[in-house]
């Protein structure tokens, strides 16, 4: 299906955006990538170990997807800020994925601070993808700051505890004018379904993907899923009714 | 120099960046490198001018795995 995502006047032939982290090992994650057919990888920007140079994911992924540097864990705008910009410099490019948080047990982004964070960010010319709350009005706050899309999260991160709240998901996405990616809480294939279903333009995976028992099908499962519930919003569901209405014709049944 | 580098504080004996990196035995060439110097970010171009003074708070970074 040729139906591309624009974020920022780029396309993207998936709408299915996936984690590099938490995988058994390397070659189950490069097989995981390799069944989404995700083009968009998250990457973490993190002090180099001191005592001697690794092999990195980027020795691996550099070339073969387009990295998104995050600012996860960081709790400050100062540090949010710092953190996009060596993403930048060490990934060559100026999308970011802006993590916030407020809390360290939750892992709730701290909104004030996020929307500051990203109003910092667009000035600097940022292309600013930031993981918030499911809520519309901090959602279109984001927005006013020139955001090019927003990440609600489904449920807590890492928790797979599915979309908690799909009402306000749904509310998001009529509101929008940007992308909206659902990140965080994705528990299995039928969660990325619902968010797509809901009007989500996207949906980002990582922990259920990499910490499933087959992270190569499960990847597989999320191509799919993903797929099925864009194909669902396009083609519009049917209305739930309180009453049954019979498929078959009522004309021509024997004995009557 | 007292430097902090990576938040620990080291006696290095450098005076930019680049000498720096090489005494830490990381390859500037290396792509996907990136290094901030109190807070700002100095560009690959400028590791060989970039003048360190007592206290600088170093931070040398690379992408890993992440969600």
């Amino acid at each position: 299906m040729n139906d591309p995502l624009l974020i920022a006047g780029t396309p993207l032939a998936s709408r299915l955006f996936v984690g590099s982290a938490g995988y058994p090992n390397r070659q189950v994650m490069l097989d995981a990538l390799e069944a989404s057919s995700a083009e968009l990888v998250m990457a973490s920007i993190r002090r180099i170990s001191l005592e001697g140079y690794a092999e990195s994911l980027v020795d691996l992924l550099g070339g073969r997807y387009r990295l998104l540097p995050n600012t996860a864990g960081c709790a400050t705008v100062r540090d949010a800020v710092l953190t996009a910009e060596l993403g930048r410099e060490a990934l060559e490019t100026n999308w970011v994925k802006l993590e916030l948080i407020g809390d360290r047990e939750t892992l709730y982004p701290d909104v004030e601070q996020l929307v500051q964070a990203a109003d910092e960010l667009v000035r600097k010319g940022f292309v600013v993808l930031p993981y918030c709350n499911e809520d519309p009005v901090t959602c279109q706050k984001l927005i006013d700051v020139g955001c090019a899309a927003v990440m609600p999260l489904g449920s807590l991160i890492g928790s797979g505890m599915g979309i908690a709240n799909p009402a306000a998901i749904e509310l998001i996405c009529a509101r929008s004018p940007v992308p909206v990616v659902l990140d965080a809480g994705i528990g299995t294939a039928s969660d990325a379904a619902l968010a797509m279903e809901l009007g989500c333009d996207a949906v980002l995976v990582n922990t259920a993907i990499a910490k499933s028992h087959d992270p190569r099908r499960m990847a597989a499962a999320m191509r799919a899923a993903v797929e099925a519930g864009r194909l669902a919003r396009l083609a519009g569901r049917i209305p739930k009714q309180r009453f049954a209405e019979p498929s078959s014709p009522q004309l021509g049944l024997i004995g009557s | 120099m007292q430097l902090k580098i990576n938040g620990l504080d080291e006696e290095v004996a450098v005076t930019t960046v680049s000498e720096l990196l090489a005494a830490r035995g990381i390859d500037s060439a290396v792509r996907f490198l990136a290094v901030a110097v109190n807070g700002a970010v100095v560009h690959r171009s400028e590791w060989c001018s970039k003048n360190l003074g007592p206290g600088d708070n170093i931070e040398i970074v690379r992408p890993f795995s992440g969600g």
